[in-house]
């Protein structure tokens, strides 16, 4: 029981983990809130799950659905978030135009897709289940999980061994200082952006696998709980929020054997508001961030 | 005209309520705090103010009174853990006490639960919230004449700056998070009371979001501003009906709109004309 209970947290914390990396990607080069990224978590859900209906083989529609995410992310830099730089507008006013996006974004998709929960076409899904001893494991948690780990190496190996994680780090630690380096900061947010909101729409593509269930809605769940995970983890770091997705998967599915189901959620939010009161730079944040 | 309020009494209820709300937020972001705990005193004061008439038989101004207390004594407490944190901080701490009290209300066992607390006596009308709305505003704009308007403007512009003139910035914090809490239960109650029935899920981060968007359209600074800012956003869902399920869009438009070209909401157009 309690071993079945680990696996799905470990289901779990692997897709709040990939959602988690693009939130706290962005607050730690740019150092805002992105509000909007539950939004386009969803949008990619969305059209992973059109294209799933117009025949296109699932692999496929996944991996444009990340892309089309990616691009969504790019523009709603360009749109919410370029001209406040330019403006110097600091840290709050971007955390509100991203409110106003993602409710762009979401009215969008409302309208195009109806506020009804739809389900990924009949056969578009393996439902071959694997039994280890008392374990039961589906065969699409394991690409799911198979899915996550693999973005997540990749993002690891794009940051730490390419030019362009170089200039993200870079540009995470000192802004000022990259630019005058001659690092193109516009260029790197930009594909910031991309790779965060790309990440983020896989999770949105993958839970909508996970629970064949994809809704105007389903971002409102994951957005707060993404919060908790990055406060956790420390605000802006990678390696912490993918710690503090997997611990809290686990501290959640456990929650519901122990405890029961009516407090699973306040968990996330009574860690948070501890943390943040605490130590308010998380596991692993390096930074004394009370003032930022 | 008799008849145009009778058509639209429901509307005009849900504005003056909305602009209570605004004009609650408007006060922690005056101080310059990103406090986004407004749903929640809402929410809390509607339940016990909610709780009250149903079991004890209470009338609109003893839940009023009782709604508005519960929620500024949390905000009293809540405010001394929060006290040292800032910006984005400051609004994820908010945001999660936010989504605490909405899980609390409900699992807590007088609430009524998901489902939510019905049969609430319907007895804020239009006069009653009006006279809130009244008496708040005469009451900011007594409070924006005093000196501890200047010292709240102080301390949004430069806080080292007010703490070295001698301001309690703590102090002034503490106060506009309590008279926030208190205008927002008062509005809780009304809308519980006006309403019938609550669920815990009025009281969550949309609605937060939305008393958000209405401040910043209307100008942060300014309790007109706040005011209209909650009018327009009451009755543009309504306006563009029309627009069926992409009725949303407008509203995230027109925030973007005032954000990236005017960055001082309406209020900030009048005083840029004036």
């Amino acid at each position: 029981m309690i071993l079945q209970q680990c696996a799905n947290g470990i289901f779990l914390g692997a897709v709040y983990a990939l959602f988690a990396i693009g939130y706290t990607l962005v607050f730690g080069v740019l150092d805002i809130l992105n509000l909007a990224h539950a939004a386009i978590f969803m949008a990619a859900a969305f059209i992973a799950l059109w294209l799933a209906g117009t025949g296109v083989t699932l692999p496929l529609a996944i991996l444009a659905a990340i892309a089309f995410a990616g691009l969504l992310g790019v523009l709603l830099d360009r749109v919410a978030f370029a001209p406040l730089r330019r403006r110097n507008a600091g840290t709050l006013v971007p955390l509100i135009s991203s409110i106003g996006a993602a409710i762009i974004i979401q009215g969008v998709f409302r309208g195009l897709f109806g506020p009804d929960e739809r389900a990924f076409p009949a056969g578009a899904l393996a439902a071959r289940q694997f039994h280890l001893g008392t374990l039961t494991v589906g065969a699409l948690d394991l690409v799911i999980l198979a899915t996550a780990l693999g973005l997540m190496l990749g993002l690891s190996y794009v940051l730490r061994s390419t030019a362009l994680g170089r200039n993200i780090r870079a540009v995470a630690d000192d802004r000022v200082a990259a630019a005058l380096l001659g690092i193109d900061l516009e260029r790197t947010i930009a594909l910031t952006f991309f790779i965060a909101s790309a990440l983020g729409g896989a999770a949105g593509i993958l839970i909508g696998l996970q629970y064949n269930s994809v809704s105007t809605d389903m971002g409102g769940r994951i957005e707060l709980k993404g919060l908790a995970i990055i406060v956790l983890g420390g605000m802006g770091s990678v390696t912490g929020a993918v710690i503090g997705a997997f611990i809290l998967g686990l501290v959640e599915t456990l929650a519901v054997a122990w405890v029961g189901s009516s407090y699973r959620d306040a968990i996330a939010f009574g860690v948070m508001f501890v943390l943040l009161v605490v130590r308010p730079s998380g596991l692993l944040g390096k930074r004394a961030l009370r003032a930022a | 005209m008799l008849q145009f309020f009778a058509q639209h009494s429901k509307l005009i209820d849900e504005i003056g309520i909305n602009a209570l709300l605004a004009l609650s937020l408007s006060l922690s972001l005056r101080a310059g705090s990103l406090a986004l705990a407004q749903a929640a005193f809402m929410g809390l004061a509607a339940y016990v103010g909610s709780i009250g008439a149903v079991r004890f038989g209470w009338n609109l101004l003893e839940a009023t009174l009782a709604g508005a207390l519960a929620a500024a004594a949390v905000a009293a407490i809540l405010a001394l853990p929060i006290g040292r944190l800032r910006g984005v901080f400051l609004a994820i701490a908010t945001i999660g006490f936010g989504e605490i009290a909405r899980i609390a209300e409900i699992n807590a066992p007088i609430t009524g639960g998901a489902e939510g607390f019905s049969n609430i006596p319907n007895d804020a009308g239009t006069v009653a919230i009006y006279a809130a709305l009244v008496a708040t505003g005469i009451a900011l704009g007594l409070f924006g004449r005093s000196k501890s308007a200047l010292a709240l403007a102080a301390t949004r512009e430069d806080e080292s700056a007010a703490r070295g003139v001698g301001i309690d910035v703590a102090a002034v914090r503490l106060r506009t998070l309590v008279a926030g809490a208190i205008v927002a239960g008062v509005a809780g109650v009304l809308y519980a009371h006006a309403n019938f029935f609550i669920t815990p899920g009025d009281f969550g981060f949309p609605r937060m979001e939305q008393i958000l968007v209405s401040c910043v359209i209307g100008g942060v600074t300014s309790s007109l501003g706040a005011v209209l800012g909650a009018t327009l956003m009451t009755v543009l869902p309504e306006a563009v009906r029309f627009l069926h399920d992409y009725r949303e869009v407008s509203t995230g438009a027109i925030l973007l709109g005032f954000i990236l070209f005017a960055p001082g909401g309406i209020a900030g157009l009048w005083q840029r004309r004036a």
